[in-house]
C-alpha cells in the first residue's frame, strides 16, 4: 500500500489547507479507481472506501494481486463540507459531483472536480460509492448510466443483487459516473443502503462486492463474500444457481414503480427495502402530526419487491414513499 | 384575481401551493404574458418587479388587452428560508423542469408550472444573480433560441443581451422546457441576490409595458428602449481567484476597462498582505462583478465582454 497525496484543498480563507490522499495498491496499472465521499455527507462511503483500503492491504501482503492490477482508492474529497456538516460545498452549496469533467480554470467546485477527475482517469474501471437526492434507504445494488458507452454486463460480475440501469437526466451529464464513461472508464455506481450514517451491513457488501468483481476478472482470488451471500439467505433470495453472481438481477429504471402518498404528514413504515410484498400489502401510513389518526393507506399496487423508500419520518404530499420492483411472471 | 396553479400539502398542518396574480382586460383570451420569478430563494430583485408590475397595469387596465399572469415565488420555502435550493431537496429548482407528475413533490410541483405557463404568447423570467456576483440588468438567451428570441428580447430595454452556448445540463431550466414546447421564454438576470435594486426594476418594468405594445397588449404608444449590447458583438471574459481571501474592487459594475487594468485585489486579513491582483485580460465592459467579499479559490471575480467600444 502507497498513500500518495493527490492534491491539496485551500480554498478557504481561515482554514487550513487539506491534502486530499490516494491509496495505491499493486502494480502501477490503472486498472481499477474507486471513489469513495464527495458529498459532506457521505460517512457511509468514506467508511465503504476505507474498509476496502484495508481489505486491500490485507490481499496485497497475501500477494493475492494478479501481477496487472493497480488499484487506486480514494476515501474522501470532501472533508471541508463533511467537517462543518454541509453536504454540499460550504460558501455556495454547489455540488461537486455536478460538475464533472471539472475545469481547472473555473469556480472552486469545477476546480475541485477537475482535480479529482484528473486523479481518477485513465482506469479501466471505475467505481464511485454514491449517495442518491432523495433521502431514503436502498437495497444494495450497483448502477450504470446508460451513455452509448457502458457494458452492462459487467455490472453483474458485482454479485450485488441487483443491477440497475439508469437512463440519464439532463443533469447527470456531469456526475462522475457519466464523465468517466464518456472518457474511456467502464463506470459503476454502488449504492449501501445509507448515507450519513455508518449501516455496518450494507458496507460490508458494497466493499466485498468490489473484491468479488475483481475476483471475476481473474486479478483476486475470491468467492461471493459471506456478506452477500447471508443477504440473499434473509431475503429468500439464495437458489442453487450457478455460477456465483448470477443471482444479480438486472433492472431498469424506468421499470420501477413509483409508489406515491397524496397527503403529507407522519410516516410510518412497515415494509423495508429488499421486501418482498404481494399486491394489496399494508406498505405504510401517513399518519396525522397532531392527532396520530390514520390520514392515508399505502398498499402495494402489485406484487414485487420494494427497491427504495422514503426514511425521512416527516413526508411531504407527492413525494415518492417507495419504489418498487415488480413482479414479472 | 389570486389564483392557484399548483399544490401540495407538507408535513405538518401546511399547504405548499403557487400562486399567481391574473390581470386581464379586454378580449381577455386574446394574448397572454407570464411574468414569473423566485425560482431560487435568494434572488429577490422578481419581487419588485411583480409588485410595481401590477400597479403600473391597474393604471393602465383601460388600455390592457388579453392577460398577464404575475408569478411572484416559484420556490416560496426557499425565498421565505432565505435558501436558494429547494428546502430539504438536492437538485437545483431550475434543474428540474419540465418536472413530471410521476416523481418527487417539487417535480410534481414544477410540472404543474409548467403546465400552467405553456401556451402563454411570452414568458419573462427574472432571475437576480445570487449572492455574490452582481449583474447588469441583461437577457440570457440559449444559442438554440437566438433567432426567434433576440429580437423580442431587444424590446426588453436592458443594457446587455448574453447568447451564450448550449449545454444539456441546461436543458432542465424552465426556460429551456417552455421554449421547446414553442412557449417563447426569455431568461432576465439583474442585481444581486438578497437585494432590491429599484432602478433596475423600474427598467425591466418599461421594458415590459414595450414589448406587451409590441404583442398588440397594450395600446397607444410603445416607451421608448434604449439598445442593448449584445454579446455576438464581442467575447466574454472571465476573471477567477487563484487564491482565497477578502476581494476587494478596484473598479465600478457596468465600467468600461482597458486591457491590464486592475479589477480588484484579494487580501490576507491574517498577514496583512495582498496576496492577489487581478487584472482584466481584454478592453470591454464589466457586466458581472463579485459582490460579496468572501472568495474561495476559484471564485467568479468578473464577466467582461470584450472586443466593445465604450
Amino acid at each position: 500500500m502507497r498513500r500518495v497525496k493527490l492534491f491539496t484543498i485551500d480554498a478557504l480563507p481561515y482554514r487550513q489547507p487539506i491534502p486530499v490522499y490516494g491509496y495505491r495498491f499493486g502494480s502501477r496499472k490503472k486498472t481499477l479507481a474507486v471513489m469513495g465521499a464527495i458529498r459532506g455527507d457521505e460517512v457511509q462511503q468514506m467508511y465503504v472506501a476505507a474498509r476496502l483500503v484495508r481489505k486491500f492491504s490485507e490481499l496485497e501482503k497475501q500477494g493475492a494481486f494478479a501481477p496487472d492490477l493497480g488499484v487506486l482508492v480514494v476515501p474522501c474529497a470532501g472533508q471541508f463540507s463533511m467537517n462543518v456538516s454541509k453536504r454540499f460545498w460550504p460558501l455556495d452549496n454547489t455540488d461537486i459531483n455536478r460538475m464533472f469533467p471539472g475545469y481547472d480554470g473555473g469556480e472552486t467546485t469545477q476546480r475541485l472536480a477537475d482535480r479529482i477527475f484528473k486523479a481518477l482517469q485513465g482506469y479501466r474501471w471505475g467505481i464511485h460509492l454514491a449517495s442518491f437526492y432523495l433521502p431514503g434507504d436502498f437495497v444494495p445494488h450497483v448502477r450504470i448510466m446508460n451513455t452509448g458507452y457502458e457494458d452492462n454486463e459487467e455490472g453483474l460480475d458485482f454479485g450485488l443483487p441487483y443491477l440497475m440501469i439508469r437512463q440519464p437526466h439532463p443533469y447527470d451529464t456531469t456526475t462522475l459516473n457519466y464523465n468517466w464513461q464518456v472518457w474511456d472508464t467502464a463506470a459503476f455506481s454502488i449504492y449501501s443502503k445509507t448515507t450519513n450514517f455508518i449501516d455496518e451491513e450494507s458496507a460490508e457488501m458494497a466493499a466485498d462486492s468490489v473484491l468479488f468483481f475483481l475476483a471475476k476478472k481473474g486479478m483476486l482470488p475470491y468467492k461471493l463474500p459471506e456478506s452477500v451471500l447471508r443477504f440473499l439467505s434473509e431475503k429468500g433470495m439464495l437458489g442453487s444457481e450457478s455460477p456465483e453472481g448470477s443471482k444479480t438481477k438486472t433492472i431498469k429504471e424506468e421499470n420501477l414503480v413509483n409508489i406515491h402518498n397524496r397527503t403529507g404528514g407522519i410516516l410510518i413504515r412497515y415494509h423495508h427495502p429488499a421486501d418482498f410484498v404481494r399486491a394489496g400489502n399494508l406498505l405504510a401510513e401517513i399518519i396525522d402530526p397532531y392527532t396520530t389518526a390514520v390520514r392515508e393507506i399505502i398498499s402495494a399496487p402489485t406484487d414485487g419487491t420494494l427497491f427504495f423508500a422514503h426514511h425521512a419520518q416527516l413526508i411531504a404530499g407527492h413525494s415518492i414513499v417507495f419504489r418498487m420492483i415488480p413482479q414479472t411472471n | 384575481m389570486i389564483e392557484t396553479v399548483v399544490k401540495a400539502s407538507l408535513p405538518v398542518g401546511e399547504t405548499l401551493a403557487i400562486q399567481k396574480n391574473r390581470i386581464t382586460g379586454k378580449k381577455a383570451k386574446s394574448r397572454r404574458l407570464a411574468i414569473v420569478t423566485g425560482t431560487h430563494g435568494d434572488e429577490l430583485e422578481g419581487q419588485y418587479v411583480a409588485w410595481q408590475l401590477a400597479r403600473v397595469l391597474e393604471e393602465k387596465k383601460d388600455a390592457l388587452r388579453g392577460t398577464v399572469d404575475i408569478y411572484p415565488a416559484l420556490n416560496p420555502l426557499g425565498i421565505s428560508t432565505i435558501y436558494r435550493g429547494l428546502p430539504g431537496f438536492d437538485l437545483d429548482m431550475n434543474r428540474i423542469f419540465p418536472g413530471s407528475r410521476n416523481e418527487t413533490m417539487y417535480e410534481y410541483i414544477a410540472n404543474g408550472i409548467v403546465r400552467d405557463i405553456k401556451g402563454a404568447d411570452l414568458c419573462i423570467d427574472i432571475h437576480a444573480s445570487n449572492i455574490f456576483l452582481r449583474e447588469i440588468p441583461q437577457v440570457r438567451i440559449n444559442e438554440k433560441t437566438e433567432k426567434e428570441l433576440v429580437p423580442l428580447a431587444k424590446l426588453l430595454n436592458m443594457d446587455y443581451i448574453w447568447v451564450h452556448s448550449a449545454a444539456t445540463v441546461l436543458e432542465s431550466t424552465l426556460a429551456y422546457s417552455l421554449n421547446m414546447v414553442k412557449t417563447k421564454t426569455l431568461v432576465v438576470e439583474m442585481g444581486v441576490g438578497m437585494r432590491i435594486t429599484r432602478s433596475y426594476g423600474d427598467q425591466l418594468i418599461t421594458g415590459i409595458l414595450s414589448v406587451m405594445s409590441h404583442l398588440g397588449m397594450l395600446t397607444g404608444p410603445a416607451p421608448a428602449v434604449k439598445q442593448p449590447v449584445v454579446s455576438t458583438d464581442g467575447s466574454v471574459a472571465f476573471i477567477n481567484a487563484d487564491a482565497s481571501g477578502f476581494f476587494m474592487p478596484q473598479v465600478m459594475h457596468g465600467d468600461y476597462v482597458k486591457k491590464g487594468q486592475m479589477i480588484g485585489f484579494i487580501a490576507d486579513s491574517l498577514n496583512g498582505e495582498t496576496k492577489e491582483e487581478l487584472f482584466s485580460p481584454v478592453d470591454g465592459m464589466v457586466f458581472t462583478l463579485r459582490e460579496y467579499p468572501v472568495v474561495n479559490e476559484g471564485s467568479l471575480i468578473a464577466r467582461i465582454l470584450g472586443g466593445i467600444g465604450s
